[in-house]
């Protein structure tokens, strides 16, 4: 539900973006205004350090786990302890390395997906946005329709009849998922095709193509990051949930199949806590990580959301002083 | 009213679309379910290769015909409602075990959602009209959180936390079956809430999150129309102004999800109901998964969709109906 709320065409990060630069500047520009928004919230800090240190955990974990994720030994069952640090399973294989091996695979997974879900909705809106006519109304039926099917009862479907494995839970989550990103896109890209500098690149001759990724595309990757976050939280969700039915591949360690695994063993009636509390923590607080950033985003971009603390009215009150006091400079002058 | 008939137009074209995908998917899917159901079945018994044509051609999937014409087979069976039969419980049509399965969705989760809807806008006004107070600074970042968690391990928490820890609720199931028998009477209502009440305490707490953090972005820009300063000026009560002058506007983007969250309550609660063992469609689905029960599978999809679909017509005719402001745009 959330997710579908948080975009307006207007929420992209501010990027003040000279058409006439070259592309690589423009891209470090952008890169910086990313830096600088990570930076200047407090929200988008702690949830980007949490975000960077899953992705660290899943990089470098895999090399430091205790024990082999799948190896099985015949210390069955046993709670938290000194050697085997969050227990063993029912058939003894120790859950922490799975977990440290999991997060490899679901946050890469995620993270993956999520590339795939915006990469396919900044095609289909900018595409839709920029062409307008026959191609637009194809492309904006086929998202509507795509909108107002139930995603998650379809994934089922779909994973229930083709192979089970990541690549099919990958597949079943773009093709569910990237259409509100590209109808959020799509409008944008209209209101930015009659702008002077798209006209002007239409008039210098440079292709369509090049025009829509390298003039528009650019301008757009504010909103296009937002999506991309906020995505990746519901395919992060979506992900587990599928896996959790059962629809994935249990042989290869993630958070979603440990909690499959666990419930196939009962470890709630059995009380087992160690197997089924840390993989579903894990996808909360990397999930609350996420969202964090994107609570962060939506608050520089519509400062009315923001909750504001007595200590920063005073200080903002001071700047709002100056800047009118600049802007009060800036009109005399000319008169 | 040119509107109203484009999105009619719309709708139609996505049930079609829908109905059309469910015909394709097990069509396109490598594999063969009926090879699937007849090996399944063989581990019963003989199947019979006559057997084996029948069951095809139950499922529409008699390789003879060329495609369109199972495709028109399919249509015309779906006119009659004629869903097929399911293979757990064989020859039972899919139909009836719909039938029975989807008043427990419908009960568990009408309630929850409207439990739901009614707190979390109820939250998001006062944190709005609060915005900066501590409330709201607890509550907007608290919820937040609250909607990244996933909510199969809410559910699973909660289950570990009250039927397992605590034995205050039962474990699964939407009734005690050993001891009671399904009927108007005192012991099985009451055995039904209390089957009832621990699953739908974890959907209202999950679903509270969007509807407070909606309703507080929408209160807060409608808090600072004119109409409300002018009520403020006025002298109106406050609790006047807030929920006669602003959270009566701000509520219309709730309004049209709350349509669209009764319609999804038709497709069960399928995490709820997995976890908690919960009889309804939800549970139904994911059995037909795991026991490759294609007939039903399918057919539990397309009445998912179309109530979506359904919910979502409506909301968007409320919609028009609520917000004049549509209507003239539209339709000049």
């Amino acid at each position: 539900m959330k997710i579908q709320e948080v975009n307006s065409p207007a929420s992209a990060v501010p990027v003040a973006l000279l058409p006439d630069d070259p592309l690589h500047t423009r891209f470090l520009n952008v890169l910086l205004a990313i830096w600088r928004a990570m930076t200047s919230s407090r929200r988008v800090a702690v949830g980007s350090a949490i975000v960077g240190f899953f992705i660290l955990i899943g990089l470098i974990g895999p090399f430091f786990m205790p024990y082999n994720p799948n190896a099985t030994s015949h210390l069955f069952i046993t709670p938290p302890s000194p050697t085997h640090w969050l227990g063993t399973t029912v058939v003894g294989e120790d859950i922490f390395s799975q977990l440290i091996y999991g997060t490899r695979t679901s946050v890469f997974w995620g993270l993956g997906t999520g590339i795939m879900v915006t990469l396919l909705s900044v095609v289909v809106g900018l595409i839709g946005g920029y062409f307008g006519g026959w191609i637009d109304d194809v492309l904006t039926l086929l998202t509507n329709v795509s909108l107002v099917l139930p995603a998650l009862p379809l994934a089922i479907v779909l994973a229930a009849y083709f192979p089970r494995g990541p690549l099919t839970i990958s597949f079943v989550i773009v093709f569910t998922n990237w259409a509100w990103q590209a109808r959020v896109l799509r409008s944008q890209t209209l209101s930015m095709r009659s702008r002077e500098f798209v006209t002007a690149a239409r008039m210098s001759g440079e292709s369509s193509l090049r025009i829509i990724f390298h003039e528009i595309f650019p301008n757009e990757i504010g909103l296009v990051v937002a999506g991309f976050v906020s995505t990746t939280i519901y395919v992060v969700l979506t992900w587990a949930a599928l896996e959790f039915l059962g629809l994935g591949d249990g042989t290869i360690p993630s958070w979603g199949s440990l909690l499959y695994w666990a419930q196939q063993a009962g470890a709630l009636g059995g009380g087992l806590w160690w197997w089924f509390i840390p993989p579903g923590a894990c996808i909360a607080i990397l999930g609350a990580g996420l969202s964090l950033i994107n609570f962060g985003i939506d608050e520089i971009a519509d400062p009315r959301l923001r909750i504001e603390r007595p200590a920063n009215v005073e200080k903002h009150k001071k700047a709002v002083k100056l800047e009118k006091a600049e802007r009060n400079g800036d009109t005399l002058l000319p008169l | 009213m040119r509107h109203v008939i484009r999105r009619i137009l719309f709708y139609i074209c996505a049930v079609w679309v829908a109905i059309t995908l469910d015909f394709f998917i097990p069509r396109l899917a490598p594999g063969d379910p009926v090879a699937a159901i007849v090996g399944k079945m063989s581990l019963k018994g003989y199947v019979s290769p006559e057997m084996k044509q029948t069951l095809a051609a139950t499922f529409g999937l008699d390789t003879h015909d060329p495609l369109w014409v199972q495709y028109f087979k399919y249509l015309g069976n779906l006119f009659h409602g004629n869903l097929g039969n399911s293979i757990q419980y064989f020859p039972t049509p899919v139909a009836q075990i719909i039938g029975q399965d989807i008043w427990w969705s419908i009960m568990l989760g009408g309630v929850a959602v409207i439990l739901g809807f009614i707190i979390g806008c109820f939250l998001g006004i006062i944190v709005a009209w609060k915005r900066g107070s501590a409330v709201d600074a607890v509550l907007s970042p608290a919820m937040n959180f609250l909607s990244a968690i996933p909510y199969f391990w809410l559910a699973l928490l909660s289950l570990y936390l009250f039927s397992y820890l605590l034995n205050w609720f039962p474990l699964s199931g939407g009734y005690d079956s050993a001891n009671i028998d399904p009927g108007w009477t005192f012991d099985f209502i009451s055995s039904v809430i209390q089957h009832a009440f621990l699953p739908a305490l974890t959907l209202v707490v999950a679903s509270l999150a969007g509807w407070m953090l909606t309703m507080r972005n929408s209160m807060i820009t409608t808090l600072s129309e004119d109409y409300v300063l002018m009520a403020k000026a006025k002298g109106l009560s406050d609790r006047r102004v807030m929920f006669w002058y602003a959270a009566r506007n701000a509520v219309l983007p709730n309004i049209t999800g709350f349509a669209i969250a009764i319609g999804a309550i038709v497709g069960g609660q399928l995490l709820t109901e997995m976890v908690f063992s919960y009889p309804g469609i939800g549970y139904a689905l994911l059995q037909a998964v795991n026991q490759q029960d294609y007939a039903m599978l399918q057919s539990i999809f397309l009445i998912i969709t179309l109530a979506v679909l359904g919910a979502n017509f409506l909301a968007d005719m409320l919609y028009v109906f609520l917000d004049p402001r549509v209507r003239q745009e539209r339709s000049a």
